[in-house]
């Protein structure tokens, strides 16, 4: 029998307010399934399980706020789950429902099933019920039978085709430009309000959108996807200004004790983005819009794989030494709407492409703006990038998010004259800084990583 | 007039153009101007009047009434080493010269293998606006537009009917030059040239922010007249005049697109495979990620051009209705 018990989501957390259960006594859940939501000083985050088994007993209530290490819930082995409703392995983002409830008409697994293993030998289902299977290109696998003894029944099938064939979220109807100035800055369409006929979003609005304060962008759904969309979060329901206070007390904290504890040093050099953002116009020219990319994707990934070069800073000095982060987790600072900051994970950027990260770099920001990160993300970073271009600054030292040891920060791209080759031209340049715990590390490692950095963005084919 | 070196204040598109015809019949005699009543009626809209009397018969030949006859006369004069301008009395009936136009003064250079280019100046009038019913009304330089092989002008403004007609004559291909009916009597003060007028660049006429209003020829001012009312609702609309039909000035309305991120097309043909389709075509091609309104297009209504003074001013592009289509984009 294992304790789910409240998890430290970040240095700066020591309580938490149990918000919501997503599963209910009798759920299997697994190790990594998002089974509760809590509520930190500085976000509301999705808190995944750390085991297998069965939730046989739930000991907080929601509402509830207690220390770091409590107790919340006790879970089981697999085998006593008895009747068990499995807990849905993919979201369903356009289905409604009542934030504390449980997934509704939970499909029952058939009682001649004994464990998940074993179900996928076997299918039963009759040859009518195949053909059409095959004719629709639903697999029958995936199916929970409805039928006498968990068969797979037509009803089944043409359900499951229906799903897949159900219509996707209507388009957001926008003009061509107000479509390429929303992918430019970030802004997701679909809480812009179109002002134009048949509301259609126009680049006004878009602008109007980007810098003010705007409904929670929805989240992109990904391969992790939370039980339950955020939109459904009662957020709103929040006294902000408490929430804000919270948060600037929780950033002064960490803030304070970082620059208390840590003995920065700082370094700097500018990046020629020649090659970078040739690159990176080719490769939007050559792209459909969802699939442009900010230059930030590139800063990104060479920071992560730079990271991968000098793991000496990508890692945590806990307990008067250095140990060194599983995978490079890399954190990305975002500022809220309402002010404040976090910076979640994104994890094992050093294997994702340009074009991956910079979804879920879309994806994490969207989540973390909405108030529903996930636990791992929440203190799983291991090096975090601050990346200010896009607030028109060229250069920032950042402060280390302990226990870190290191924070790369990039200012905006510009067109700067600048010495190629012996003569004088102009060339776009991004200001790269390293901020870095100098108990862990001396200024030649954070240069060695600062070159990696550089040499990285000259070749960004390869990135 | 400007006549040795006296200089008027004022003078007209029919006067600029005379003026254009007698520069070029005095600085190279391979130039001729032939077709029906140039000589001594003066040209059916008083564009040549004089010139017989300064130049002679040589020079200036009435011819009988064939367009095919005189326009394929006018291709023979050029293979042969002249330099001839012809012209049509109106558009609607260059179509019976339009067999020597497109089969032969067209394509003359591609079928003999780049031996025999045709230096040939056509002018012809175009458009409607003067109550001369449907046979002498239409604007059919969209199809001319059609046509590889030729080059088509329209110019709109006192400078380019002035200064248009000598970089035609030095095309070594056969270049028409449409002139709008509505236009002969727009009397203003003529610029001199401060750089010589090229055939290959559209001209920005009115700049501004909002919306681009694409046009041509005699509905030029009204899109003037169109961006001066926009203005004073706060709309600030740019004026592109695109001079040449074919070939597009395709980076200038790209540029303009991009600039405004809302386009007007106005032609006084009819909309359906009109040069203004071409031009709203070009926009969906090149600038669409540009576009935040879709591109909207006046046109003349699809009918035979009216006699009648109201029908007639009911079925062309109006004012009014380029405020409005701005509107439709820009509200």
């Amino acid at each position: 029998m294992a304790e789910f018990t409240m998890p430290s989501l970040g240095a700066d957390m020591d309580e938490g307010t149990l918000l919501e259960w997503l599963v209910g006594p009798g759920d299997l859940v697994h190790k990594g399934d998002p089974v509760a939501v809590v509520e930190t000083a500085k976000s509301t985050i999705e808190v995944e399980c750390f085991d297998t088994g069965t939730m046989t007993e739930l000991l907080v209530e929601p509402g509830t706020t207690v220390p770091v290490g409590t107790p919340l819930a006790l879970i089981g082995p697999t085998e006593e789950r008895h009747p068990v409703r499995q807990v849905p392995k993919k979201a369903r983002p356009t289905e409604p429902s009542a934030p504390t409830s449980p997934p509704p008409e939970p499909a029952p697994v058939p009682v001649s099933v004994p464990s998940a293993g074993s179900r996928r030998g076997h299918i039963e289902a009759g040859p009518l019920v195949r053909h059409l299977a095959e004719h629709s290109g639903v697999d029958l696998e995936t199916l929970h039978g409805s039928g006498p003894g968990g068969r797979v029944t037509r009803t089944d099938v043409e359900a499951a085709a229906a799903a897949r064939a159900a219509p996707r979220p209507p388009r957001v109807r926008a003009t061509p430009f107000a479509r390429r100035l929303a992918a430019e800055l970030g802004v997701d369409l679909a809480t812009v309000t179109g002002t134009g006929r048949e509301s259609t979003v126009r680049a006004a609005d878009v602008r109007q959108a980007a810098p003010g304060p705007a409904a929670p962008a929805s989240p992109v759904p990904t391969g992790a996807t939370p039980l339950r969309p955020s939109a459904q979060r009662p957020s709103a329901a929040r006294p902000s200004k408490d929430r804000a206070a919270a948060m600037r007390q929780a950033i002064a904290g960490l803030m304070s004790r970082a620059n208390r504890d840590i003995p920065h040093y700082y370094l700097s050099t500018t990046v020629d983005m020649a090659a970078a953002m040739d690159w990176l116009h080719e490769h939007n020219r050559r792209s459909p819009v969802g699939e442009r990319l900010l230059p930030a994707a590139l800063l990104l990934k060479a920071a992560a794989l730079a990271a991968r070069e000098v793991p000496e800073l990508n890692g945590f000095w806990t307990d008067d030494h250095f140990t060194a982060g599983e995978g490079i987790h890399l954190g990305v600072a975002v500022s809220l709407r309402g002010g404040g900051l976090v910076a979640p994970a994104l994890h094992h950027a050093d294997t994702m492409t340009p074009l991956q990260l910079m979804t879920a770099l879309k994806d994490l920001v969207a989540r973390a703006r909405a108030g529903r990160l996930r636990g791992s993300e929440v203190s799983d970073a291991t090096i975090t990038v601050t990346n200010l271009g896009d607030q028109g600054v060229e250069t920032v030292f950042g402060v280390i998010h302990p226990p870190q040891v290191a924070l790369v920060g990039f200012g905006r791209v510009v067109d700067r004259p600048c010495a190629v080759d012996g003569l004088l031209g102009v060339r776009p340049v991004v200001t790269a800084t390293l901020s870095a715990d100098h108990r862990a590390t001396d200024g030649a490692v954070g240069a060695r990583y600062l070159t990696a950095v550089t040499r990285l963005l000259q070749n960004p084919e390869q990135l | 007039m400007g006549v040795d070196g006296t200089h008027e204040a004022k003078t007209t598109y029919r006067e600029a153009m005379r003026e254009a015809l007698r520069e070029a019949l005095r600085s190279d005699d391979r130039v001729f101007l032939m077709g029906e009543d140039v000589g001594r009626y003066g040209g059916c809209f008083g564009v040549s009047l004089g010139l017989l009397e300064e130049f002679g018969p040589e020079r200036v030949r009435d011819t009988p009434l064939s367009e095919s006859a005189f326009v394929g006369a006018g291709i023979g004069a050029a293979l042969a080493g002249m330099r001839p301008i012809v012209e049509i009395m109106t558009v609607n009936f260059s179509l019976l010269a339009l067999d020597q136009i497109l089969n032969n003064a067209a394509t003359l250079l591609h079928m003999s293998g780049g031996q025999l280019p045709v230096p040939l100046v056509i002018r012809m009038t175009t458009g409607a606006g003067r109550q001369l019913a449907a046979q002498h009304s239409h604007s059919l330089e969209g199809w001319y537009a059609h046509i590889p092989g030729i080059r088509v002008l329209a110019p709109a403004t006192l400078e380019d009917a002035r200064h248009m007609l000598a970089p035609a004559l030095a095309d070594p291909d056969p270049v028409l030059i449409f002139e709008h009916g509505s236009l002969y009597n727009v009397s203003g003060e003529l610029l001199p040239p401060d750089a010589p007028v090229d055939l290959d660049h559209a001209a920005i006429r009115r700049p501004g922010t909002d919306i681009s209003l694409i046009t041509y020829g005699g509905s030029l001012p009204k899109a003037l007249a169109a961006a001066d009312e926009l203005a004073a609702e706060g709309i600030s609309a740019e004026v592109i005049d695109l001079r040449t039909l074919r070939p597009l000035d395709d980076e200038a309305i790209t540029a303009s697109v991009t600039r405004t991120h809302r386009a007007m097309v106005i032609d006084e043909a009819w909309r359906t495979g009109s040069l203004a389709a071409e031009v709203s075509a070009r926009i969906a091609e090149g600038s669409f990620y540009e576009l935040d309104a879709p591109v909207e297009r006046v046109c003349s209504a699809e009918v035979p051009m009216p006699y009648a003074r109201r029908l007639e001013e009911a079925a062309l592009p109006q004012t009014a209705d380029i405020v409005a289509a701005a509107h439709r984009a820009v509200d």
